[in-house]
């Protein structure tokens, strides 16, 4: 068992834990963080996508303890109290969710793509968003969607709706 | 049917959906969040071999391992082993094989479930796995349809003596005949592929005694929480009254998780076993080859047509896979494509046979369209393939021979009354949408410049047939169950609303369209209504979701409900407001005297004086509730024109889908934002049918595409956005004019991908291209018709 | 899935991380960006006893020039190489490769040593590396040693480094001519069919030299000498096209579910003269 110490969507957690465990069932096992969700078992799905440091990871493909001293950010810690997210905002307005299990690592990827492009083309959102997998949505609206959350964000900080 | 969608109610706005909010803030409940105290977690042991007797099983070394609770092979389980039903026999002679949640002493399929242990954990039921000692007899495997049916094949079941489950005909008309009087003949077989549902929820299940009573709650990652539970009463013999099931947060199924799994099975009879919440999450690499696949059939399709186009006859010889086992409705699939070979066109005569045939591969079952998009892929297909045959447009052919919208309500040569449609309207909206005769322009020059890039155009119009289904139907099926759907409305004291649905939603929205349906005839706000569903112990009643069924049919329930509720309400009002009934006119939500608004009393007061009780009218009971139960008149007919644009690289083979345009005509909209999404959602599940999927197996019956790795489900990136248009012809047999749409865009858009890419081809000597049409199999075509290398 | 249990050591020198793969003996195992390895632990492919991390080691990470070329830290990130000014300017080649490798996500964990030293033959550094002379600095037990590209890649998830030994980092002589990676595959974050890593030096219209890496088409990547040979003089589309002709020549491209080896000598040929014209511009 190892020691760790993980800043996750703000609240600081201290656990033991084997060497073999995933970030990704640390966060929904252990500290009952489970909007994060796994959706594959090779990497290639981006369910379980977080932030880790600020830029986005698979979570699922990091041990817990390489996380140690980290921070994580999750879907959960993703809106400002009551205020949403630009990008939780657009998928709303959108319709760039169905069932939504995907979403939680789709809002997360398209985060951490605005991050570092604020105004993607629509080839650099869906180049950006290769590494997520949707199965309803045929991505359609979630490129729309991730087209609209940069407009908000470029607007300036907006009050998303709830 | 009622007159056209009010505008001034929430019918037919885009209205942003309830559900969002919780999936996108991580609020979830999906199966696999349920953490009980006391769970034991369980792991199985999966065949590695397609086809193997069991010749040594010794489960005693798992239980030694730290955190083991128990573990078990089919003997040690004894009569909790229960069978994983099949509730379509479709024929008398229909040969139904056992199949035990735990194989018996053979195994039929990889991933077959050989032994399972519990524990304490998820790490330590795996760990324990290795501990299970093992040995096997590897046998022959049945891979291959064709010669599954011959003499001397091996059997993937020995005891029915034959690899042939069953064989279904419907002769309609004289098909000969037609043959007889044709000038051209086209026949093709086309291969359907065997595709992967890939729902991105894995499925899990959670089955909990609850201690103060008899009851075994199970949640489920399931589309079917109400047949689940009829079936998991039937399998495990607990009472069904004792059974409560539970589909929270569910993450897609496309059919998939429309089945009675042998995991739900296991994890049932191990809770009530045990008397512990039992916990099972399939990993991706089960879910590959656990999890019921789709398609997998080979269709030998033949039209007969004269040299002017006009279309004579039909003939369809099917050989359709089912797998290892029959699950929920395994046989049933090709017979729901059945009847829509004849599609759009009119036609004397249509000959049908289907040969349904066990293989050691993952049994097949319902995925997306089931049984209507391998149908529609082989019409669609061969339409086109007749235009080449006698030199016309392909469009041209489609039109010459499509019912005429003034030709509804029409049956067709198989035997069904479409009550609408207009193809005319769907098709010219999608040409002028798409520049159809621009792209056949640049499709020319390109060819005249020997362009290594060639043009391509395909088409499919398509319809469907779906919103299942009349009972009485599927009884002439022998389908073994109904086809109706329940709703409960609830007017509650504090003036908000319940629907209870008998729907079991997985992404399509239901909380958000039913509120509508609710609120424009209740006149009460979409946010006051609450819908209830996917819980029997909730809503009891219930038909649950697939076969695009859950507006079609779901919504005829809540409007019928609905409107009792009101008439009842009305009764109340009128006693309340000391008049008659028949004088109160009912008006946003509120009852009012006419020729006196001022007296009038809103539908939230009449259910606060049903609560009370205080002062009813005699004979009126308390409470403001109603319900209804409808079994639909008739299939909805969905229909629309679906035009592709891909470019195919003829050096490398490969496609790139350049524009999607659709037109469909889905009747009525409750919610048009929610109806492109499914548009969109379907559409690109054909595409990936027609360039990215397909599950490969060896001639051992090992799956090769069994991780997300290898099986390509497309990305963003590898799609491009979709034009969606619509037209609307309201359904005359379903009260809210509406069709269903879940499945339409993924039973149409495969033809059209496919017929674009023999259009761009066809000038090199390309008549046909397998599915998937990757980069290899289209270079390998191109090289074919050259004459090259194969 | 979840892999078998296994200790974990964080390092944060190289001399920590060869003492710590002594220790652990035959079954221990460097973690870099993880992104190769725990895939492969999930599905219990592999069972290590102790997995050394090596994210933690200074020297290891980071990009420096070293006046003629540049020197890259094995464990910096495939995200930390392709944004980084010095390899876009000088080993812009190596850049393009990284970029087409997987997914953002995976690009922000996954290090190009990793890459290199997983030495996947389906993985796009190594055919870069190989076009641009890299050498690879190896410390071990008795010392470091630099080995040069021709000599790194050995076989299948083989290379010159050895179960006991590290990937420091790898250097890369300063490169500006003409480049580009054309990467084959089916869907976007899937590996590459086959792969071509062109740079070319092309003065007054006419190719003067150029080095060409396969992805793919072997055990390894490899170069495409016959190629690289063929194209110096070329001057046209169809000099460019002759000489791809030779893509294939000396591979031993495999089969798999994807394509079939003619199939993958085919595709060779068809991209090198792809590639070779992005990065000559003719
Ligand atoms: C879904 C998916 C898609 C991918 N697609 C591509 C792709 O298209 N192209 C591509 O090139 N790659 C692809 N990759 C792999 C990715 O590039 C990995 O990042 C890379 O192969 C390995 O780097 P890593 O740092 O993650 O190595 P790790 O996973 O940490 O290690 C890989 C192997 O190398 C050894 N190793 C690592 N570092 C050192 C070192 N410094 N010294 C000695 N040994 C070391 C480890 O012991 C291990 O055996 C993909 C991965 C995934 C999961
Ligand atoms: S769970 Fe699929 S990428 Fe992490
Ligand atoms: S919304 Fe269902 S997988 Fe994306």
């Amino acid at each position: 068992m190892a020691h760790i110490s993980v800043t996750v969507d703000g609240t600081s957690y201290q656990g033991e834990v084997e060497p073999r465990k995933l970030l990704v069932h640390w966060l929904r096992e252990d500290i009952g963080r489970v909007g994060t969700v796994v959706g594959c078992d090779t990497s290639n799905c981006g369910a379980c996508t977080v932030l880790l440091n600020g830029r986005s990871v698979k979570s699922c493909s990091v041990l817990a303890v390489q996380a140690d001293g980290c921070e994580v950010t999750t879907i959960q810690g993703l809106a400002d109290g009551n205020d949403w997210h630009p990008v939780q905002t657009a998928f709303k307005e959108c319709h760039g969710l169905q069932c939504g299990y995907c979403t939680p690592g789709m809002v997360m990827a398209a985060v951490d793509l605005l991050s570092e492009n604020p105004t993607p083309s629509e080839s650099e959102i869906r180049e950006g968003l290769e590494g997520n997998l949707c199965r309803c949505t045929g991505y359609h609206n979630i490129v729309k969607s991730v087209a609209y959350a940069a407009d908000l964000m470029s607007a300036g900080p907006t009050k998303g709706a709830k | 049917m009622t007159a056209a969608l009010e505008t001034d109610t929430a019918l037919g706005k885009p209205i942003r959906r309830k559900e969002d909010a919780h999936l996108l803030h991580g609020q979830t409940n999906w199966t696999d969040n349920i953490q009980l105290p006391g769970t034991v977690h369980m792991a199985i042991l999966r065949s590695p071999m397609a086809h193997a007797k069991i010749t040594k099983l010794d489960v005693s070394g798992a239980l030694k391992q730290p955190g083991v609770v128990a573990a078990y092979g089919a003997k040690e389980l004894g009569d909790l082993n229960g069978g994983v039903p099949c509730v379509w026999p479709v024929t008398d002679d229909i040969k139904m094989p056992a199949f035990p949640a735990l194989a018996i002493d053979k195994v039929r399929q990889v991933g077959d479930c050989v032994a399972v242990v519990l524990a304490t954990s998820v790490a330590a039921a795996v760990d324990a796995l290795d501990s299970i000692v093992v040995s096997y007899d590897q046998l022959p495997a049945v891979t291959d349809m064709e010669a599954a049916l011959e003499s001397g094949s091996a059997l993937v079941h020995d005891e029915i003596e034959t690899n042939a489950c069953y064989v279904y005909k419907m002769p309609c008309g004289d098909y000969e005949a037609s043959r007889a009087k044709a000038d051209v003949v086209v026949a093709r077989r086309f291969i359907n592929q065997r595709l992967i549902p890939t729902f991105m929820e894995p499925r899990s299940v959670v089955a909990a005694p609850m201690g103060m009573s008899d009851e075994i709650t199970i949640w489920s990652s399931t589309q079917i929480p109400h047949v689940l539970r009829v079936l998991l009463a039937l399998v495990t013999g607990i009472p069904e009254n004792n059974l409560r099931v539970v589909a929270p947060d569910v993450g897609g199924g496309f059919g998939g998780k429309l089945q009675c799994y042998r995991e739900e099975i296991l994890v049932t009879n191990l809770a009530k076993k045990l008397g512990r919440p039992v916990k099972w999450t399939e990993t991706r690499s089960e879910n590959m080859v656990a999890t019921h696949h789709g398609r997998d059939q080979i269709q030998d399709i033949e039209i007969a047509a004269t040299k002017d186009g006009k279309i004579l006859g039909l003939k369809v010889t099917l050989l359709a896979n089912m797998g290892a086992y029959l699950q929920i409705i395994t046989p049933g699939v090709p017979l729901l494509g059945m009847f829509m070979y004849p599609a759009i066109y009119k036609m004397d005569s249509y000959d049908f046979t289907c040969t349904g045939v066990f293989t050691n591969k993952t049994p097949t079952d319902a995925y997306r369209g089931a049984g209507r998009p391998e149908s529609t892929y082989a019409i669609e297909r061969i339409v086109d393939e007749l235009a080449a045959e006698i030199g016309m447009e392909p469009m041209e052919l489609r039109k010459k021979n499509w019912i005429k919208h003034e030709e509804f309500p029409f049956t067709t040569v198989a035997g069904l009354t479409y009550d609408t449609g207009n193809y005319e309207a769907a098709t010219e909206k999608a040409l002028a949408m798409f520049d159809y005769d621009g792209l056949r322009a640049e499709q020319a020059q390109r060819r005249a410049a020997g362009d290594p890039v060639q043009l391509g155009i395909g088409i499919s119009t398509f319809t469907e047939m779906c919103g299942l289904a009349p009972s009485r139907t599927l009884g002439a099926l022998k389908y073994v169950a109904g086809g109706w759907e329940h709703c409960t409305v609830r007017a509650l004291p504090t003036g908000k609303i319940e629907v209870v649905t008998g729907t079991s939603p997985h992404g399509q929205g239901h909380e958000t369209a039913w509120s509508q349906i609710a609120s424009s005839i209740l006149g009460v706000p979409v946010e006051d209504i609450e819908v209830i569903h996917s819980d029997t112990g909730r809503a009891p009643y219930g038909m649950d979701t697939y076969g695009s069924r859950s507006l079609a049919v779901g919504g005829q329930a809540i409007k019928a409900a609905s409107e009792r509720l009101v008439e009842k309400a009305r009764v109340i009002a009128a006693h309340q407001l000391e008049c008659s009934a028949s004088d109160l006119e009912f008006v946003n939500g509120s009852f009012q005297v006419k020729g006196d608004p001022s007296k009038s009393q809103a539908l939230g007061a009449v259910a606060f004086e049903a609560f009370t009780a205080h002062n009813l009218p005699p004979g009126v009971e308390p409470t403001l509730q109603a319900e209804a139960t409808i079994d639909p008149e008739d299939f909805s007919y969905p229909h629309g024109t679906h035009l592709a644009a891909l470019e195919v690289d003829t050096e490398t083979g490969q496609v790139k889908l350049r524009k999607y345009v659709c037109v469909d005509d889905v009747g009525m909209q409750v919610n048009p934002m929610i109806v492109e999404g499914q548009v969109h959602g379907g559409v690109a599940q054909g595409i990936a049918q027609a360039l990215f999927e397909g599950a490969e197996y060896d001639d051992d019956g090992n799956l090769l595409t069994a991780s997300l790795a290898d099986y390509l489900i497309p990305s963003a990136a590898d799609l491009p956005s979709f034009e969606t248009g619509s037209t609307v012809t309201p359904s005359t047999t379903h009260p809210l004019g509406t069709k269903g749409v879940g499945e339409a865009g993924a039973i149409a858009s495969t033809p059209a991908i496919i017929n674009g890419i023999v259009d761009a081809l066809r000038h090199l000597g390309v008549t046909d291209v397998a599915m998937p049409a990757s980069p290899q199999t289209v270079w390998r075509t191109i090289q074919a018709a050259k004459g090259g290398a194969k | 899935m979840i892999p078998v249990e296994f200790d974990y050591v964080k390092v944060t020198s190289i001399e920590q991380a060869l003492a710590a793969l002594k220790s652990g003996g035959e079954d221990s195992k460097i973690i870099s960006g993880g992104q190769s390895l725990l895939p492969v632990l999930r599905l219990r492919m592999a069972e290590p006893s102790v997995l050394v991390d090596c994210g933690g080691i200074d020297e290891m990470l980071g990009v420096r020039d070293d006046g003629d070329s540049i020197t890259i830290g094995a464990a910096t990130t495939h995200h930390g190489v392709m944004s980084n000014p010095l390899v876009q300017k000088h080993a812009l080649l190596l850049a393009q490769a990284t970029a087409t490798v997987a997914d953002p996500a995976i690009r922000h964990r996954g290090t190009t040593g990793g890459a290199l030293a997983h030495a996947d033959p389906a993985g796009d550094i190594p055919a870069a590396a190989l076009a641009l002379d890299t050498s690879f600095v190896i410390a071990g037990p008795g010392g470091r040693r630099t080995v040069a590209a021709k000599d790194f890649f050995l076989d299948y998830f083989t290379t010159a480094v050895g179960p006991d030994e590290i990937l420091v980092s790898f250097s890369i002589p300063k490169c500006d001519w003409g480049s580009n990676y054309s990467k084959f595959n089916r869907t976007a974050q899937a590996w590459a069919i086959v792969g071509v890593a062109a740079v070319v030096n092309v003065q007054g219209g006419v190719i003067k030299e150029a080095r060409i890496g396969l992805t793919n088409m072997a055990p390894t990547a490899v170069r495409a000498s016959t190629v690289e040979a063929a194209l110096v003089g070329a001057a046209s589309p169809a000099d460019i096209t002759a000489a791809a002709m030779h893509a294939a020549d000396g591979t031993r491209a495999t089969s798999d579910l994807h394509a079939k080896a003619d199939y993958r000598e085919h595709l060779a040929r068809v991209i090198t003269a792809r590639a070779v014209r992005a990065a000559s511009g003719i």
